[in-house]
């Protein structure tokens, strides 16, 4: 049998450019795009330790994470369509009314 | 470390580090895809054939599909500004990423994890009814929670997506008069826009209709093509 720590290397790599282009990325959409990369680094580590313990806990919990990214991106991208209604823009950097 | 693992890891990770560097929001869609489809492979070779699916439909399938709805909606030439808002944000958020990255990578080599004890045991009877009984049955609760979550999101997504008509709709007459109106006080072009392709070499509706003179008619393709050609000039 095959070692786990591959997969949990390339999901930390995963996470990491994840939470990078969160932090780097201006469009609204694209920072968007980059937290749903995050979660899908999260279950990638999820489904690998489930075949390390030899029980299926891990999947059930990777199927929770993908049905809360699911309500989460249609709400995501409901409020992104509103500010952009609003603003004409898309840009982070432009829904900057409540920044005291 | 399987072949598979071997052939799409390199991929998938080459395809997340383009999202941060593409220009424009559809090229990161697209990178996205690909990086969605390496992990589902991933899931497959992980003895998760129904995650393997559910990755495939749910993610590639419903989430990047929205992505590109919303996309198209808010205009695909919205790209990133060059501009930085707060200096040195670039440099700083890039080095605060490395940091996590060796942190994380740190602490994965310095676990002993052990090897994989495998899921044949688990996926005896078949992995979709084996994970059947995991959910209705220890994360029943959980399960119903994500009912109630989904129906919310579904409402949530209807009411902000929801706009009241301030003003009624122009009527065609309404309209006209405006565009009268229009030629009359600034010289606007009364007649439709020229169709792309008048004069030119093909007919595809992203070839611009050519002026007398030889030079592109921006106004005879979509908006996005037309402000592309105006920055060529």
């Amino acid at each position: 049998m095959s070692s786990v720590t591959p997969y949990l290397v390339l999901s930390a790599i995963l996470f990491t450019i994840g939470c990078t282009g969160v932090l780097i990325r201006r469009n609204a959409i694209v920072v968007f795009m980059c937290v749903e990369l995050m979660l899908n680094a999260a279950n990638l580590a999820l489904v690998a330790f489930s075949r390390l313990h030899g029980n299926l806990d891990g999947q059930v919990t990777a199927f929770f994470v993908m049905v809360v990214a699911a309500a989460e991106v249609v709400i995501g991208l409901a409020i992104i369509m509103t500010i952009f209604r609003t603003r004409r823009s898309a840009s982070v950097d432009d829904a900057s009314l409540l920044k005291w | 470390m399987t072949a598979t693992y071997v052939i799409l890891a390199p991929v998938t990770i080459l395809a997340a580090l383009g999202i941060l560097v593409v220009r424009r929001a559809v090229h990161a869609a697209l990178l996205l895809a690909v990086v969605m489809i390496g992990l589902a492979m991933l899931y497959a070779s992980l003895d998760a054939p129904f995650l393997f699916a559910v990755q495939i439909v749910v993610y590639t399938g419903a989430i990047l599909m929205l992505f590109l709805f919303v996309l198209m909606l808010v205009g695909v030439d919205a790209s990133d500004s060059v501009v930085e808002t707060i200096r040195g944000h670039r440099v700083a958020s890039l080095f605060g990423g490395l940091l996590l990255g060796v942190i994380l990578l740190l602490a994965i080599g310095q676990l002993s994890l052990g090897t994989m004890k495998g899921l044949a045991q688990a996926n005896a009877g078949g992995n979709i009814p084996a994970l059947a009984n995991q959910l209705f049955s220890r994360y029943v609760v959980a399960f119903e929670a994500t009912s109630a979550l989904l129906i919310t999101a579904a409402i949530g997504a209807m009411v902000l997506a929801h706009r009241e008509r301030l003003e009624p709709r122009p009527s065609q007459a309404e309209l006209a008069r405006r565009r009268v109106k229009q030629y009359g006080e600034q010289g606007l072009h009364l007649g439709p826009l020229p169709p792309p392709g008048t004069f030119a070499r093909h007919n595809a509706v992203d070839t611009p209709a050519l002026l007398p003179d030889g030079s592109h008619a921006s106004n005879s393709v979509p908006s996005t093509l037309g402000r592309e050609l105006e920055g060529k000039k």
